[in-house]
């Protein structure tokens, strides 16, 4: 079976699905501010990444990255229910992008799976 | 501790102290301006020893496949040693002072001509270097068909170029450039497609050299250009712009200041409100940002999620120059003119 990743188009798909997902993000009152002073194309590049992963396309995803990338954030209060937003927005984007629901339950699932690392628990 | 060699002395680093930094402690005159890795000023070669990659960013890849790294940028691993083959002399072309002319209170415009072959691209910017090394970098205004460069320098009180340029500098003089550097300048291929060009102060630089390249390579969709100052005095070339839009239908100038009066074709207000009003629905459009890094990066954010793609915005944010007149060591002080 083919991948949503491969579904979608590859990784010239990427650049159209993160513009979805990050603009999602940032206009989301409950996690905007973690976005606030961050440099907007290094974010791009860190969320082509991770879709890239939960989408099932080649990486070289390691739970360490995701651990020290979000340690400060942790600090400033992230916790389920932001980690709970970004998920849904994960799923509007890949439905904005006509995927079927049961591919999109299956990311989603790829993504709880980085719960605990983004967390630090 | 680690060291580097320039010119055929060693020189050591203090722990998390830049090459860049190092060498000014020591009394080593090094181009620089931004020291923060985007004007280029502080570019040298290695000759020996290993150069870390977050000394080359942002360098094209014929640079850094030669070795070339940002001096600002480069922190060598505890113990390394670095060996400097020269400073980026190489790379620079000499240039002589054609004309310097106000555009506005504050605002100079310097036009320059390059004593050997100098390729840019419209919109791109430039490391101007007096004979004494001092550096600042400047976005260019003109065409390469144009044959000289044009720069519009923003007065600054103590700015050293931007003082010495305004007072002292005569056509004939001589300097050097470095560059081009920066990717916010058009691409043809999408002649259709709308494009939406905002700066403030000399943000209208590049700009100026992008709508004019535009419309020279035939683009059809509209060109909108936003510029933005505090007061009418601080606007320039409205005449030249407001001439352009008569001769090109698709071509849309609409200068803007926070305090002013109203009329005039001027408006007065915000310009990310002005922004909003005329091009309420930007989505597949292709932006061009440029001026002050505030402006810029709040543009960029409002207008990504107005539906541009990430792509599709060009953003150059003009950072002040990080060097005080006393060299390293110097407390801070007013930022002199950068771009």
């Amino acid at each position: 079976m083919s991948t949503v990743y491969e579904l979608l188009g590859g990784a010239k798909a990427m650049d159209a699905a993160v513009d979805l997902f990050y603009r999602k993000v940032l206009a989301d009152e409950r996690i905007n501010h973690f976005f606030e002073d961050v440099d907007m194309e290094r974010q791009a590049a860190k969320q082509k990444a991770f879709l890239t992963m939960v989408f099932g396309g080649p990486n070289n995803y390691t739970g360490m990255d995701m651990r020290k990338g979000h340690a400060h954030l942790v600090k400033r209060g992230l916790n389920d229910s932001h980690f709970n937003a970004v998920a849904e927005h994960l799923a509007g984007t890949l439905k904005d992008l006509g995927v079927a629901a049961p591919l999109i339950e299956q990311v989603i699932q790829t993504a709880e799976s980085v719960r605990a690392d983004v967390l630090n628990r | 501790m680690s060291r580097v060699r320039y010119e055929a002395q060693w020189y050591s680093l203090e722990p998390e102290e830049s090459v860049l930094d190092g060498l000014l402690r020591q009394g080593v005159p090094v181009p620089h301006s931004c020291k923060a890795g985007v004007c280029q000023s502080c570019l040298m070669r290695a000759a020996a020893g290993a150069v870390p990659e977050k000394a080359q960013a942002g360098l094209k890849e014929t640079l850094k496949a030669r070795n070339y790294f940002l001096a600002c940028s480069c922190w060598p691993e505890p113990g390394a040693e670095l060996e400097v083959a020269g400073g980026g002399d190489e790379l620079r072309v000499p240039a002589r002072l054609e004309s310097l002319e106000r555009l506005s209170g504050g605002v100079l415009r310097v036009r320059l001509r390059p004593q050997a072959a100098f390729e840019y691209r419209a919109g791109q910017y430039l490391t101007l270097l007096r004979a004494d090394g001092l550096a600042r970098s400047y976005s260019v205004a003109s065409l390469p068909r144009e044959g000289a460069l044009e720069l519009h320098v923003r007065l600054l009180p103590g700015g050293a170029m931007s003082g010495w340029l305004s007072t002292e500098a005569r056509p004939g003089d001589e300097v050097r450039i470095q560059g081009p550097a920066g990717d916010c300048f058009y691409l043809p291929g999408r002649p259709e497609q709308p494009l939406l060009l905002a700066g403030a102060g000399t943000g209208l630089s590049p700009l100026y050299g992008i709508a004019r390249d535009a419309l020279e390579q035939g683009h059809t969709g509209p060109i909108w250009l936003f510029h933005g100052a505090r007061e009418p005095r601080g606007l320039y070339l409205v005449e030249e712009l407001r001439a352009l839009a008569e001769r090109h239908g698709n071509f849309h100038y609409r200068p803007s200041v926070l305090e002013g009066r109203l009329g005039e074709g001027v408006h007065v207000g915000s310009l990310d409100a002005l922004i909003r009003d005329e091009c309420p629905k930007p989505v597949g459009w292709r932006a061009f940002l440029c001026g002050n890094p505030e402006l810029v990066l709040s543009l960029r954010k409002k207008l990504f999620l107005a539906g541009l793609s990430m792509k599709d915005i060009h953003a150059d944010a003009f950072l002040p120059s990080a060097s005080g007149p006393g060299g390293a060591g110097a407390t801070p002080r007013a930022p002199d003119a950068s771009r």
